[in-house]
């Protein structure tokens, strides 16, 4: 099985977020990165797909240089070697993001490939479903279990409400969802071992790609912070009947909410 | 730009989501806007009946594919029937519900169509010809307001922040040929809980976290029934293994944004603010003061939940009799 793994790079998600100077953008200073946390589940069931089938687990991912961290991350779980394509000063948006990856990935040979349903910076849930229609390929999102027979691989799937088995023919892309499995620990040993594999760096140049098809549809006009929630009112009483009788008497009378 | 709102209608076993009826009335304002028409797509098999349930929301046109095929949702097939009514109506913006379905079918026609998508998004208008959405980011950290290039531009909203207003169209009902390439995808099984509220729809949500000490959440089912909830769960009872994935509220599990959130036994980690902050009312049960969600809530109880949730369930029984 030739397993394509893709990973985004993100602020972790116990990061305080503070908006820039320039109003569209974050303020880096002080943010830890890591791999996007659906994105471990992705190099994670990869690995173990590989562990039942054998082939090679690749990693893409679009980002800067310092983005290399997360794929060495990947690496270091074990899978065998990474793609950072680095988009230089172009300002992608989900779709440019997916043609980045489609343009690296068409001259590939590949089976699977599996990514997150969302990166948990930019929350576009777009770009591993876009990617699977510019590569002409089905997709299957919120994957909490996958077999494989016969050239298909069937899928749980989490919706609203409910679950629903999906099947798909191989190749195919599937999009991770919580619950998949628990990702890995990577080993001193994967970390040291991880120095070693090939990780290349691509430039839109080397996509044979040209900036001008690669614009954003979707530019951010200004970014602010959602109306912060101040304590209310903490609900005093003697006893926890009076409380609770307190509390029901302001939500029906205060709150209207029941 | 073309001024007509395509409005993709989801029904999940022959009944219409909640957010579509939320998106038929955001999308009947920004056609007042744009100075076009609403119009409606419904897919699905046997569905002749549903589309006239979609009348009293101001479309002019509601369109229908029926087709066995299109029985249950798969992106691949669900894009092609979209793809092939939206390059006939030649819409300028086109709505769906952030729903998993949703999410899944914006993404991959926005490929298909290279245009523009902006995700799960709270508020769109149009600004000098052009669509400008707000949209969540860093999983509700930050809002952006995102500016929309191109035609037609796809928006998907979120569940529960649009108000339905009912509203006369002439409703013309109108079926669409349903011809489909090659479609390598099918759903083989589905299951379903009758008659259960999705977290992200529910007017209510009732969350159990660490505190609930153990797989037994019998206390706050109790309440949600009470309140006619949905219930949630933080991400350490789905760690622990008493609840499902599906359950957790916050920043890698869902984002709600009820009437009421009912936190109970929760401390308030930043990433569980992130899921619940823009809910309307939040109400906090917690034995510690210090909890940070304390520090949130509208209302913060501060008592062992053991014996609030319970009495908190007889005292609403009281007052809906
Ligand atoms: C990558 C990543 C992603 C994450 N994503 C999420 C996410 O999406 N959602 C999420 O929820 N968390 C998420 N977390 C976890 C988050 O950081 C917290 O660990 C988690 O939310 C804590 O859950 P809790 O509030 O149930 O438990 P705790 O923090 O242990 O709090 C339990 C609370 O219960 C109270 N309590 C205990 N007993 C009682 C009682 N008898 N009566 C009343 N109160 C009682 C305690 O005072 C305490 O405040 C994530 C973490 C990471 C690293
Ligand atoms: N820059 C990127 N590089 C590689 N993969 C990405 C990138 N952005 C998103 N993805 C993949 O697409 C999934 C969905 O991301 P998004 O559409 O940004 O929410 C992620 O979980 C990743 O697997």
């Amino acid at each position: 099985m030739e397993i394509l793994v893709l990973l985004k790079q993100v602020p972790a998600t116990e990061s305080l977020i503070a908006i820039a100077n320039d109003r569209v953008s974050i303020k880096p200073d002080g943010l830890k990165y890591v791999m996007n946390p659906y994105d471990e589940l992705a190099v994670e069931e990869a690995l173990r797909i590989r562990e039942s089938q054998g082939g090679t687990v690749t990693i893409l991912s679009v980002g800067p240089a310092k983005a290399a961290e997360a794929i060495r991350t990947g690496l270091a779980m074990g899978a065998d070697k990474g793609i950072l394509i680095d988009p230089g000063n172009l300002t992608c948006d989900g779709l440019a993001t997916a043609k980045l990856l489609a343009a690296a990935i068409k001259p590939m040979t590949y089976d699977i490939i599996i990514a997150g349903h969302r990166a948990v910076d930019d929350d576009n849930f777009q770009v591993a479903t876009a990617l699977a229609e510019l590569l002409g390929i089905p997709n299957i999102s919120m994957v909490v279990k996958q077999t494989l027979a016969d050239g298909k691989i069937r899928c749980l799937c989490t919706v609203e409400g409910g679950t629903k088995e999906v099947e798909a023919t191989l190749p195919a892309l599937i999009a991770t969802q919580r619950g998949l499995n628990d990702p890995r620990y990577a080993s001193l040993p994967g970390i040291m071992k991880a120095k070693k594999k090939p990780l290349e760096t691509r430039s839109i140049a080397d996509l044979g790609l040209d900036a001008a098809g690669l614009q954003p549809l979707v530019t951010i006009k200004a970014l602010k912070m959602p109306v912060e929630r101040k304590g209310g009112r903490v609900i005093e009483g003697d006893s926890v009947a009076v409380k609770v009788a307190a509390l029901v008497k302001a939500l029906h009378e205060e709150a209207k909410v029941i | 730009m073309t001024h007509n709102v395509l409005v993709v209608a989801e029904q999940i076993q022959g009944v219409f989501r909640k957010v579509t009826f939320e998106a038929l009335s955001a999308g009947l304002k920004l056609a007042a806007q744009t100075g076009g028409e609403l119009q409606a797509l419904v897919l699905g098999s046997g569905i002749d009946g549903l589309a006239a349930d979609l009348k009293a929301y101001g479309a002019a046109k509601i369109m229908v594919a029926d087709d066995a095929a299109l029985a249950d949702f798969t992106t691949e097939a669900y894009t092609q029937v979209l793809a092939g009514v939206i390059e006939q109506v030649q819409p300028g913006i086109v709505l769906l519900g952030a729903t998993t379905q949703g999410k899944d079918l914006a993404a991959r026609l926005s490929a298909r169509l290279n245009v523009a998508l902006a995700t799960d998004c709270v508020a769109l208008a149009v600004e000098a010809g052009q669509v400008v959405a707000t949209r969540p980011m860093y999983g509700g950290k930050i809002l952006a307001d995102v500016a929309l290039s191109g035609t037609p531009v796809i928006v998907s909203l979120r569940p529960n922040t649009q108000t339905i207003a009912p509203s006369a169209g002439a409703g013309t009902i109108e079926k669409v040929a349903v011809t489909l390439g090659a479609v390598r995808s099918q759903v083989v099984a589905k299951q379903f809980e009758s008659g259960k509220v999705d977290l992200t729809e529910a007017d209510i949500v009732v969350t159990g976290g660490r505190g609930m000490g153990g797989p037994d959440f019998s206390a706050i089912e109790a309440l949600a029934e009470a309140l006619g909830a949905a219930v949630g769960a933080s991400r350490s009872a789905v760690d622990e293994g008493w609840r499902s994935a599906a359950d957790q509220v916050g920043q890698t599990g869902k984002t709600v944004s009820p009437n009421l959130y009912v936190a109970c036994g929760v401390s308030g980690a930043i990433q569980h603010l992130a899921g619940m902050s823009s809910s309307k009312v939040i109400v906090a049960v917690n034995k510690d003061p210090e909890a940070p969600i304390i520090g949130k809530a509208d209302y913060a109880l501060v008592d062992d939940l053991f014996e609030v949730v319970p009495a908190l369930t007889a005292e609403i029984k009281k007052l809906k009799k």
